[in-house]
């Protein structure tokens, strides 16, 4: 009997474990691209809506726009999309779009200046998460039906509230937020009023490159490709992007070649694949910052010198080198590399001596302050480095820990000493960071500007206010890049803020898979010019 | 459990009356009070907790008009006790609401992700019993021997080990170096959505439209999660067998059982198993019911798209109806185990009829 059992249990664990021969190493097809990503934050597929990651990788890929950035020349900024070209009136005030001819959506219908019309006043009607990128610039819910119009199928003007740089404009339509919707398609889906809103978040009516198969949240999108793409018919047939969470399991699906593209590896299993044959590491820089900011309304945080001292106790290589290995890099401004004109210039480097005279010139000694920080790994590793460092040049760091909501509002209620945190940029544009770092046009509490960095720091930005606003307005492209770095110099010295480091994405990728461009620091994936 | 019990009140009225209609109605009532109970302080719990679902949705950057707008779009502008009540009638009429984080109907949602769950949990418990019933019963039966001390170290290790840990190792041997099982997720993306989901089970599934090539792929993507939440339920069913199965060995029941010279087989398999029957399914049930819930950790490292995560994701980003609904699911079956344990009691036990 106990034979028996026995056996049983052993040829019942054999067959469970045994479940036929499996390939030795799998491949994906060539004409298919499959990736391993985190995409649990896609929560929409509205382009009016959608403000997060992976959702932004769907929609590049789906929703043409008036203006794109071409994903193998992201240096050289926007290009036209659906607008072959545009022209802006002396008043720079007004853009008029020329359509491009013969394009088609997904369904079929011709894409017309009319499907623009209604997808921009759509965005800014809709007034959801992201509609700021549009709305800043004077579109509300009552003047669209003046300030955005199409006159014909061919033209489309949009008229902001004053003259701003037209690249300032135009970047900002290549955001989500700028893609083009059929507008026939939606109006018949449409539901109580809502603009098609409901049925978009999981369907898509597009004209780019793919179109959605299926989005099954947490679980996988899968897109096809549009053979009538007016710029081609994609290499890829099929993109499979699938919710992996967990880094180690992304490693093993690219090593076993079932997934060509692992999006989130932890430095320990980039340095596990690194030199693998057959298997590519790339590193690719994103928009995000971590930052390190003091309140100026604290009496002794206020002073110039106190300000350089804490900028000169910060450990930015040693946290660069050991637990930021490979996630972030040394970045000391607020405008991300590759965005219109970013510097690199990092003065600061930890240096105690130095921040200790300058302590002492400002005759600030036993200095305690509290710093709010959110309960993120990362995070919280920065901020035990900040204790030590500060420590060392007699400056007591009191944590507060607590989750997203409770630290954001005591930073926005300006009642923090410190901050320790992070910034991603909202558009592709400096204005979208130079616009709530260094710009704060009325300091006082009850101005209440609580969307702007500056503001929540309680600092009057001396001057730098009205250069943001200069630079939001001027038209010359190279004359605004100096101005952003003119502004950014300044910013280094005069600011509460220690800007530290800038984001990377790593990705393990099948070295068959080439022209694959992630988006950088400004847009998102574009799978269209992959090939196997 | 509760059966049991209300089964030996009334003496009055007809039998039928007596066994059956009453202790159902009491059943039905004592469900409708647990999910109430249970809605209720899941809600409050829901409303008190330090996450915004608001700003969630939002986002940081939003203006105050954007806030308010959709703080009135979720009711959130409603005293607490009118968001409950206005809850409560929508589960009742089976709408969990919009899950904030999907942009489905959470009702949908569980559709979705509940099956797969109950693939997984119902093949771990079936390992778990097929293999720890067994192995505690020869414990107990050889105790102190080298088989009794094998189990007990298998059950430290179910007991002990991170399933974080075991799960990656047991991809990296068997799908990473020997390629003997499929990776994480259910299929591989070359037979996702081949087989129309009927129950959303896909080793049912495929088997019902008779699509073997699907079911074998489905096959080798779960064998390697199932095996190892069978496994932890093992290490508990074996050691509850054993620790039942010592306490009737050294009644006095057996022992004249044994005097009869009844064959030793016998006695053991058939007077002193059958004795705890009732016991195990308790543990079996409780065991069932845990994986039911979903196992976060497991669904998360085998990408395996159940309840456990969902609930978990959306706890963390504040989506309160797929927390509630999810809530309302795990709370249901439960209960329904729990009906389902008593029922089985009185088919074994004589004296629970």
């Amino acid at each position: 009997m106990k034979r028996r059992i026995f056996l049983a249990a052993t040829a019942m664990a054999l067959s469970l474990a045994v479940t036929g021969p499996q390939p030795a190493v799998a491949e994906t097809p060539p004409n298919m691209l499959v990736i391993a990503n985190r995409i649990d934050d896609i929560t929409t597929l509205d382009p009016a809506e959608s403000f997060e990651f992976a959702g932004s990788d769907v929609s590049r890929n789906v929703y043409g726009k008036l203006v794109n950035f071409d994903p193998m020349n992201l240096d050289g900024g926007y290009i036209p999309d659906l607008a072959e070209s545009w022209t802006v009136s002396e008043d720079g005030r007004t853009i008029t779009f020329k359509m491009r001819p013969d394009v088609k959506f997904h369904s079929g219908n011709p894409v017309t200046a009319m499907d623009a019309e209604y997808s921009l006043r759509r965005a800014v009607i809709l007034n959801k998460t992201p509609s700021f990128i549009l709305t800043q610039f004077g579109f509300t819910a009552d003047n669209v039906g003046e300030t955005i119009v199409a006159p014909d199928d061919m033209t489309l003007s949009i008229t902001t509230d004053k003259r701003y740089a037209t690249s300032f404009v135009l970047n900002c339509l290549t955001a989500t937020i700028g893609g083009i919707v059929d507008s026939k398609l939606v109006m018949e889906n449409e539901q109580d009023g809502d603009m098609g809103n409901t049925w978009l978040k999981t369907n898509t009516a597009g004209s780019g490159a793919y179109k959605v198969a299926s989005w099954k949240p947490n679980e996988s999108v899968t897109l096809v490709s549009n053979p009538d793409f007016y710029l081609g018919a994609p290499a890829m047939e099929r993109v499979i992007v699938r919710h992996v969470q967990e880094s180690a399991s992304q490693r093993l699906l690219l090593e076993r070649g079932d997934v060509d593209l692992a999006r989130n590896l932890n430095p320990e299993d980039v340095k596990g694949i690194t030199g693998k044959e057959g298997i590519e590491v790339d590193s690719e820089l994103r928009g995000r910052l971590m930052y390190v900011s003091v309140n100026q309304k604290h009496p002794e945080l206020s002073k110039p010198e106190v300000k350089t001292a804490i900028k000169y106790l910060i450990d930015y290589k040693g946290m660069q080198d050991s637990f930021l290995n490979g996630q972030y890099t040394i970045h000391q401004n607020f405008l991300p590399r590759t965005f219109l004109g970013a510097i690199d210039d990092a003065p600061y480097s930890l240096n105690v001596e130095k921040a200790k005279e300058l302590l002492a010139a400002a005759g600030v000694s036993d200095l305690k302050i509290t710093a709010g920080v959110r309960e993120a790994q990362e995070r919280l590793e920065i901020a035990q480095s900040l204790q030590n460092t500060l420590a060392q040049a007699g400056i007591t760091l009191e944590l507060t820990v607590g989750t997203g909501k409770q630290i954001l509002s005591k930073y926005r209620a300006r009642e923090l000493d410190m901050y320790i945190g992070a910034w991603g940029p909202d558009y592709p544009d400096p204005h979208t960071n130079a616009g709530t770092f260094a710009y704060n046009p009325d300091n006082s509490d009850e101005a209440g500007a609580t969307g702007l960095l500056a503001w929540r720091n309680a600092w009057d930005t001396g001057g730098l206010t009205e250069k943001v606003a200069a630079a939001v307005v001027e038209n010359d492209r190279d004359a605004r890049k100096a101005m952003y770095e003119e502004i950014q110099r300044e910013f280094l010295e005069t600011s509460p803020f220690a800007v530290m480091f800038q984001k990377i994405e790593q990705t393990g990728r099948n070295a068959k898979v080439q022209n694959l461009n992630l988006g950088g620091a400004t847009t998102a994936v574009s799978y269209w010019p992959v090939t196997k | 459990m509760a059966l049991a019990e209300q089964n030996r009140g009334g003496r009055r009225g007809s039998p039928f009356l007596k066994h059956w209609v009453i202790p159902a109605g009491k059943t039905l009532v004592s469900i409708a009070a647990t999910m109430l109970g249970l809605l209720f302080v899941t809600f409050v719990i829901g409303r008190v907790m330090p996450i915004d679902p608001v700003l969630s949705i939002v986002g940081e950057s939003a203006s105050k008009a954007t806030y308010d707008a959709a703080r009135e779009a979720l009711g959130l502008d409603k005293p607490l006790v009118v968001q409950f009540f206005i809850y409560i009638g929508d589960v009742v009429r089976g709408d969990f609401g919009m899950s904030l984080l999907t942009a489905h109907p959470v009702s949908e949602d569980i559709k979705r992700v509940f099956p797969a769950t109950l693939e997984l949990a119902t093949l771990g418990t079936l390992f778990g019993v097929v293999l720890g019933v067994p192995l505690g019963v020869i414990a107990a039966v050889k105790r102190g021997s080298w088989i009794d001390q094998v189990a007990r170290v298998v059950a430290l290790v179910g007991y002990s080990m991170p399933i974080f840990w075991l799960g990656l190792m047991g991809l990296l041997i068997f799908y990473g170096i020997l390629g003997w099982v499929g990776g994480p997720g259910r299929l591989d993306i070359f037979y996702e959505d081949i087989v129309p989901a009927r129950t959303g089970m896909i080793l049912i599934d495929s088997a019902l439209d008779g699509n073997w090539s699907v079911f074998r792929n489905a096959f080798s993507h779960i064998v390697l999660p199932a095996t190892l939440l069978g496994y932890y339920s093992l290490a508990y069913i074996s050691r509850m067998t054993r620790s039942f199965m010592l306490e009737q060995l050294s009644a006095e029941y057996i022992t004249t059982a044994r005097v009869k010279g009844l064959p030793e087989r016998t006695v053991i398999w058939r007077h002193a198993l059958g004795n705890i029957r009732v016991q195990l399914i308790t543990v079996i049930a409780l065991s069932y019911a845990n994986l039911l819930e979903g196992s976060v950790l497991t669904e998360i490292i085998f990408s395996w798209p159940g309840i456990g995560q969902y609930i978990t994701n959306a706890l963390l980003s504040a989506d309160m109806n797929a927390v509630l609904g999810g809530t309302v699911v795990v709370g249901l079956i439960f209960i329904l185990l729990n009906i389902f344990s008593d029922l089985l009691y009185k088919f074994f036990d004589p004296r629970a009829k």
